[in-house]
């Protein structure tokens, strides 16, 4: 919340009717997106991150020698007041580009009001394909590994277990929806032995974990593919365990490795998940070092993934902005297309083809050390590795 | 058949959580008439204290003392609240209590996080019922047998509660009656607050009995709410057993359903309780109210058109309003668009609330389906936008109709109640049906055409359209028809005595309402280019509510004031601050209490005095105050 103090003079023009924009001429001005009030857990570490990014770029001199500010807005969650937020950023604040939203539906609906006013959009994010390939446009980049690379990362694994019959349970909305289709489809190509023999869609943060637990069980599955997250993931771990779900069952599991759900479930993460997360108590490479020690030495605490896409949303913008030495959105888009950006988890670069990074994520499996739930044999998998050819993605995303 | 038993147990202990929970909100609607939206709110902090307790003292005797502990300390809040604030506003008109609990949900999602930090909290098992019980090679978690015989129990306390001791006896006479109790000398004041206090502990009782499967976090309160209330409303106000076997009909239908229809859960509960209420208008086990003994037009402030003057003034600002563009960059005038169009949403429901005297639930229902219309025409006929903007909000007008057919059989609290359910229906088809709908991403690229794109066209037309609907409106309320309406609203009886069809006259009313609020969807669709099943919710339909009371439910058009206060200030408060529902939350339980008649309800009472105390050639004063209405 220390970026608040700038909020008096937003306060002051939006008072004077916008026209006070021009009062800082000099600095150069990212506005950016969240659910803060509706998803603290994840874009609480999310702020530190590219707070962290901002001091880092100012410290190195800023962009060409002007200072970054990031003005930084909620969304509540719903798409329509981050439209209102999108707006005020780019009518009165006059903010170069859009960063940020974490839900598909605002990242949609943010990237659509991009396209619309012609606005340099990085979304941080947001994780559905929608937005680089069926409803992608120019003006919209993404940061994060999509819906369809986790799920094909989670194949690779999964495809060499022996489990034949398998069941899903995915909270029932659109990310869930496609975790589980993307998953469906590239676990069918390569074992066309597969069935799949149960699917549960408990409504997203409504799950009542018992009958679902039941349902499933009852369906008698040798593996099971978990999409849920939050609250829901600890109700389900927690029934699972209970009622004996996960004995003698393979489980893969999207995103259940990031610490801000792994680490709610204390002493009763499951063993043995193959799961997508960030084990940043095991990564050992000089970028990732540096970034954990200068996180740790600001925050006085460990990173979540959160923190990381924070980190990379505004570095990346940062270094998009150098490039394009202005804030014209035709040449920031011509800045971002195959830029190539340094990330704690290695050179990441933006794709020209459909705007999506090529930052990846660790497959790896959970287990129990200390009371507390890791991640072990994790291995990163580059995001580039995970994409359909070309081809295919042109067929994907509407011309622009 | 054993998984058949297991999962009939499974549904059983999902019941009882939800009854601990259901059965006192029941108990504070029965006696208080108060719609306690703080209830999931109760309940949340009673899993946060208890999870702090649980953490802190160890033990089997450290574990369920800190769950009474917790619920206890959660009733005293409750204590706390109900003298401080809800005595102040018992008086003030029907449902404007919802308006202050409702304040007070926004102030504890904001400081549940500061409290307790953005994480969720997974707490410790119960001590002795850490594992599962085999029955026949399936598991039933030790836990939920014990939630199971749980229930039962408590609903046994409270049957020999209020059948076995004078303070029950009293509860139930003021559940059936609570102006006879107060005649008979019973002292409303404390039977009140222990009323609250019981209900409240049960709140928390259910929320501290979550620990041990649950995570703590700062979205319980909505998770459950909303439930609780369809539950409370199945089984019939007020009625204990109702809520109990409501709350194990939603478990077990439920827990069977998935297995059939996996993703029957998000819309089950509503389509019980529509189904409820269509073939049981008073919920199972309910009663049918008793007619109302105060009228509420004896209450107000007769009504009546606007004076020469008056109408004067409100031209006057109008026109100042008109011309923002003048002076305003492109995002106030966004910003004004938006509260234009919330304007036309909010006096829309006002129609229905104040001049009908039916509180609508679900009315973002209508204000959806309008702003759907004009994305299906636009995106998939692709017509010009001056026709989808016409035609749009015929698919509100059309659900009004289906859904106000249903709805208007009903009354009071079981007729909002419906008409939530409806619009949940309505949320869930929208949200499920992605080839058509696109599901939660919504329809993107509903952007108006050239001649409106500029902020400033858009912001006219918006203003234009709202300064229409509320001038047709307030034509209406001073109609035959709107005489005829107010007098339905005023005495079914008399009405129906002296000719009048009833319910035809408020299923018009229904239909006119939902049509209004879908040409604030429509144009709403076109402010912001997508249109998402978010428009149809539950939280818009309680944004429409509050903008309603704020304004003041008793007068001609106080939602116009209401929807531009709540609005203005939302957009601003979420721009400033993070915490922007700890200040939103504050500043309405601090109307609630300042403005107990609403804003323009206080100021017209205001108005109203001063022309009473002072002589009759100088009304002057009172003028641009009234202009507000």
């Amino acid at each position: 919340m220390q970026a608040k103090n700038y909020f008096v003079g937003a306060a002051f023009a939006l008072l004077a009717g916008g026209m006070a924009h021009s009062a800082v001429a000099q600095d150069i001005k990212i506005g950016e997106i969240n659910s803060y009030s509706l998803l603290p857990a994840f874009t609480e570490p999310y702020r530190k991150g590219w707070q962290l990014a901002v001091e880092e770029v100012n410290a190195a001199g800023g962009i060409n020698g002007k200072k970054l500010v990031v003005i930084s807005k909620d969304d509540g969650g719903k798409p329509a007041d981050a439209q209102t937020a999108a707006n005020e950023l780019v009518s009165s604040e006059g903010v170069a580009m859009l960063t940020g939203t974490f839900l598909s539906n605002i990242g949609l609906a943010v990237s659509d009001f991009a396209n619309q006013k012609k606005v340099f959009f990085l979304a941080a994010e947001p994780l559905t394909d929608a937005i680089t390939w069926s409803k992608g446009n120019k003006y919209t980049f993404r940061l994060r590994p999509s819906n369809y690379m986790q799920a094909a990362m989670l194949v690779e694994a999964a495809s060499k277990l022996p489990a034949k019959r398998w069941a899903t349970i995915a909270p029932n909305y659109e990310y869930g929806q496609s975790a589980v289709a993307v998953f469906k489809k590239l676990m069918s190509e390569k074992r066309p032995d597969i069935q799949w023999v149960d699917e549960q869609w408990p409504p997203q943060g409504k799950i009542d974990a018992g009958p679902v637990v039941q349902a499933v069980a009852a369906a008698n599955p040798e593996a099971i593919l978990n999409v849920t997250f939050g609250a829901d993931l600890v109700k389900l771990v927690r029934e699972g365990n209970t009622r004996g779900l996960f004995k003698g069952r393979e489980v893969v599991s999207f995103l259940t490795g990031e610490p801000e759900y792994l680490d709610p479930l204390k002493d009763e993460t499951p063993e043995g998940w193959i799961v997508t997360g960030y084990p940043w108590y095991s990564i050992k490479t000089p970028e990732h070092d540096a970034f954990l020690k200068a996180y740790q030495a600001k925050y006085n605490d460990y990173p979540r993934l959160g923190s990381i896409v924070g980190y990379q949303t505004i570095k990346s913008a940062a270094a998009i902005l150098a490039k394009a030495g202005s804030s014209d959105p035709e040449k920031l888009i011509a800045a971002a297309e195959g830029l190539s950006v340094p990330s704690p988890f290695g050179e990441i670069t933006f794709r020209k083809i459909d705007h999506q990074s090529t930052l990846g994520a660790y497959v790896g499996k959970t287990a129990l050390k200390d009371g507390k739930g890791v991640m072990v044999d994790s291995s990163y998998k580059k995001g580039a590795d995970y994409l359909p050819g070309d081809a295919e993605v042109e067929k994907l995303r509407p011309k622009d | 058949m054993a998984f058949y038993v297991v999962q009939f147990l499974t549904g059983l202990a999902s019941a009882a959580s939800l009854f601990l929970v259901a059965s006192g909100l029941s108990i504070i609607f029965g006696v208080t008439r108060i719609v306690n939206f703080a209830h999931g709110a109760f309940y949340m902090i009673g899993a946060y204290i208890a999870f702090t307790l649980t953490e802190r003292l160890s033990g089997a005797f450290g574990f369920w003392g800190s769950i009474v502990l917790a619920a206890l300390a959660v009733a005293l809040i409750g204590v706390l609240v109900e003298m401080v604030l809800l005595r102040r506003i018992y008086h003030a008109p029907e449902l404007f209590q919802l308006l202050a609990t409702f304040g007070l949900t926004l102030m504890v999602e904001d400081l549940v996080v500061l409290i307790w930090g953005p994480d969720d909290l997974v707490g410790r098992r119960a001590p002795g019922f850490k594992g599962a019980i085999d029955f026949f090679g399936q598991n039933i978690p030790s836990y939920d047998l014990f939630l199971i015989a749980l229930g039962p129990v408590v609903l046994g306390i409270l049957w020999l509660l209020f059948q076995r001791t004078r303070w029950g006896v009293l509860v139930r006479a003021a559940t059936q009656d609570r102006d006879m109790v107060a005649a008979l000398g019973v002292n409303q004041k404390w039977l009140f607050t222990s009323v609250f206090a019981v209900g409240v502990f049960l709140a928390a009782l259910g929320g501290a009995l979550q620990i041990p499967r649950d995570a703590v976090h700062h979205a319980m309160d909505l998770r459950i709410i909303v439930e609780v209330f369809v539950v409370v409303v199945i089984g019939g106000l007020g009625s204990i057993v109702g809520a109990f076997v409501a709350a194990v009909l939603v478990s077990e239908l439920n827990a069977f359903g998935i297995l059939i229809f996996p993703k029957i859960s998000i819309i089950l509960v509503f389509l019980v309780m529509a189904v409820v209420l269509i073939v049981r208008p008073w919920g199972l086990f309910g009663k049918p109210e008793a007619p109302a003994r105060k009228t509420p037009g004896l209450t107000v402030n007769p009504w009546r058109p606007l004076t020469s003057n008056e109408r004067l003034a409100a031209l006057a600002a109008l026109i100042i309003a008109a011309t923002l563009p003048l002076f305003a960059g492109n995002y106030l005038l966004t910003v004004g668009s938006e509260i234009a169009i919330f304007v036309i949403f909010a006096v829309s429901l006002h129609f229905l609330m104040s001049v009908g005297g039916l509180a609508s639930f679900g009315h973002a229902a209508y204000f959806g389906l309008g702003a759907y219309g004009v994305a299906f025409l636009a995106k998939m006929a692709g017509l010009p936008m001056i026709v989808c903007l016409l035609l749009g909000p015929l698919l509100g007008c059309m659900g009004a109709a289906v859904f106000g057919f249903f709805a208007v059989q009903l009354s009071g609290v079981y007729f909002a109640m419906l008409t939530l359910a409806f619009a949940q229906i309505v949320w869930s088809i929208a949200f499920q049906w992605v080839s058509v709908t696109g599901g939660d991403n919504g329809i993107l690229g509903v952007w108006p055409e050239k001649w409106a794109a500029s902020p400033s066209n858009f912001y006219w037309l918006a203003l234009g359209v709202a300064a229409l609907v509320t001038i047709a409106l307030r034509a209406m309320v001073f109609s035959p028809f709107g005489y005829a309406l107010r007098a339905t609203r005023d005495s079914l009886l008399r009405t129906e005595a002296i000719g009048i069809n009833a319910k035809r006259i408020q299923w018009t009313a229904f239909v006119i309402a939902g049509t209004t609020a879908g040409i604030g969807g429509a144009l709403f669709a076109y402010l912001k280019g997508s249109v998402f099943p978010d428009n149809l919710g539950i939280s818009l339909s309680v944004d429409a509510l509050v903008m309603v009371l704020l304004g003041g439910v008793e007068t001609v058009s106080g939602a116009v004031i209401g929807a531009i206060v709540y609005k203005a200030l939302n957009i601003w408060l979420v721009s400033q601050t993070d915490l922007s529902k700890l200040v939103l939350g504050g500043f309405i339980m601090l109307i609630v209490v300042v403005f107990p008649k609403g804003i323009v309800g206080m100021l017209e009472m205001l108005a109203q005095r001063r022309r009473k105390s002072s002589p009759p050639g100088s009304p002057l004063l009172a003028k641009p105050i009234e202009s507000a209405e």
